[in-house]
């Protein structure tokens, strides 16, 4: 039996509160993956963005981080990875991803070491053929449609590393039924060049849960219970995270990597 | 001033096969909507599972359905689950089970507090009420709890299929009762209100409640994705999930029950000539 490769895939973003929606995105890539027969999806990381990326209305990255162990505890293959919020600065997408695949590749290695370790008795025969040919896991963005459209922004991305996401790592971009991400490859001639490393994957239950509304909801005193989690409804409620106030962080401020990438050159403008 | 405000209570009829998130959302949305409007407080919610005689295709036995409906309540405070309908051996059409609901909450001259304890007399006239031992209670005749029919955009437009629906039943609904109906933005539900005579009279009887999230989570989806055994997660709560895996409820053998039957209202209803 042809082994399938294995894939962690990684999503990034706010998670300004994390909501169903975020947790569905993980569950429909798992799906499609594995309905190529290709993929074996091992894993699933969520990675809340720094407190410096100075998101209009973000809250900090403690309270971000908790809200997400408490929505996933029920998971069983998709975590919380709290690196990239406790680097000092905002980072790059492409060293989040450098960063997880480099964790995973030292995680296959100690773990082959260690199986070679092991008496050959002790070994069952499905270990001995892997420990000898381990297969190398593939780390895969998760994003949904509107994200490949953000490549478009000017100063947002550097082209290097847009390049270096989709060659190197690919993208599993879910999107509503009714929208067409096809086309935001085809007017690029670096997405068509790697079109074959982005999975499009389409959600045909709608179930649009804006954070960006929750939170509006929140202030207002209306009922989010069905779309988060419960117990991510109570610690909002408990710690009082979403008010007037904290939508107000951040007002007026650059987001972060516009603010570094100030060179006036858009990325995809080729 | 809470006190004054007309005391609701929020019927779901439905298949409920399975419940799903939005069936529980439109709950939320309700009580939201009521509360703001100042006049209104929402002190219940029922969710009543359609009886297997209705004979729907892929209907499965109620007392699973009940079951998951339980499951998905038990972390509500004001919803709960009412399986009386699906008890009787005969389909009953909806506004008979609004009058059921109805009575019952006049003959427990009902307020928040159902388990009260206070003898009460059976009323006969609808206006008046016992009042109930309670702090700052006002006897007023704002007070009478209402029960409204809660549904999406889909039953409201139910109302034309042909046969599916009785005339009168429609107009007792929305007269003495109540609707309130849960659609997304730029649906052609006042379209359908505004082409009906009926319910065009009784407008004022039904409110049209927006949802600010789109959610597209129906029953049907549901059961194709199990079919084709994709994750549910996060479209229902994870109980009903894991009821629904346990029991290996729905496949395409559960989806081919009652195929070809006609369904119990236009089986009922076919002699009819009008509607």
């Amino acid at each position: 039996m042809k082994s399938r490769i294995p894939v962690i895939l990684l999503a990034c973003g706010s998670f300004n509160p994390i909501t169903n929606m975020h947790m569905r995105l993980f569950e429909l890539a798992r799906d499609h993956l594995h309905q190529t027969g290709r993929y074996q999806v091992i894993e699933g990381i969520m990675s809340p963005v720094n407190d410096s990326y100075g998101k209009k209305g973000l809250v900090s990255a403690r309270h971000r981080i908790a809200m997400a162990k408490l929505a996933l505890e029920t998971s069983d293959w998709i975590r919380v990875d709290p690196w990239e919020s406790e680097q000092e600065t905002w980072t790059e997408t492409v060293k989040v991803l450098r960063h997880h695949y480099n964790e995973s590749l030292r995680l296959l290695k100690s773990k082959t070491e260690f199986m070679k370790n092991k008496h050959p008795t002790e070994r069952s025969a499905g270990n001995s053929l892997s420990c000898q040919h381990p297969v190398l896991p593939e780390l895969k963005l998760l994003c949904g449609a509107d994200f490949l459209q953000t490549f478009k922004t000017p100063n947002l991305w550097k082209e290097g590393d847009i390049k270096e996401i989709v060659e190197k790592f690919g993208l599993v971009c879910i999107s509503r039924a009714g929208s067409d991400p096809s086309q935001y490859i085809k007017e690029s001639d670096l997405l068509t060049q790697f079109q074959h490393n982005i999975f499009l994957v389409k959600e045909w239950i709608q179930n649009e849960i804006s954070a960006t509304q929750i939170r509006s909801a929140l202030c207002q005193g209306l009922s989010v219970k069905y779309l988060l989690p419960d117990p991510v409804i109570s610690y909002i409620a408990q710690h009082n995270i979403y008010t007037e106030e904290s939508e107000r962080r951040n007002e007026g401020d650059l987001l972060q990597p516009l603010k570094l990438h100030s060179t006036g050159v858009t990325p995809l403008s080729d | 001033d809470p006190d004054r405000r007309t005391e609701v209570v929020l019927l779901a009829c439905g298949s409920f096969n399975p419940i799903t998130n939005m069936h529980l959302r439109l709950f939320e949305l309700a009580k939201d909507y009521f509360h703001e409007t100042g006049k209104y407080k929402v002190i219940k919610g029922i969710i009543s599972p359609v009886g297997d005689a209705y004979k729907k295709k892929g209907l499965i036995s109620a007392s699973h359905r009940v079951t998951m409906a339980k499951l998905a309540t038990k972390s509500s405070d004001w919803v709960e689950v009412d399986d009386w309908e699906s008890s009787q051996s005969e389909w009953l059409e909806t506004l008979k089970v609004l009058r059921y609901h109805h009575q019952k909450l006049l003959s427990l001259g009902a307020t928040n507090n159902l388990e009260d304890g206070v003898p009460l007399t059976k009323l006969g006239r609808k206006r008046k009420r016992e009042p109930i031992i309670k702090k700052n209670q006002s006897p007023d005749i704002n007070s009478v709890p209402q029960i409204k029919l809660l549904c999406g955009s889909d039953m409201l437009e139910s109302f034309g299929i042909p046969s599916l629906w009785k005339l009168e039943d429609i107009t007792e609904i929305v007269e003495k009762h109540g609707l309130v109906c849960i659609s997304r933005a730029g649906n052609n539900v006042q379209k359908f209100i505004y082409e009906s005579d009926v319910l065009w009279r009784h407008k004022n009887n039904i409110h049209l409640v927006e949802e600010w999230i789109t959610n597209d989570i129906s029953s049907t989806k549901i059961r194709r994705a199990l079919c084709r055994g994709q994750s549910i997660r996060y479209l229902v709560p994870d109980v009903v999930r894991a009821y629904i895996e346990k029991n290996n409820l729905y496949s395409p053998e559960s989806e081919d029950r009652n195929a070809g039957v006609v369904l119990a209202p236009l089986q009922r209803y076919a002699s009819d000539s009008k509607n």
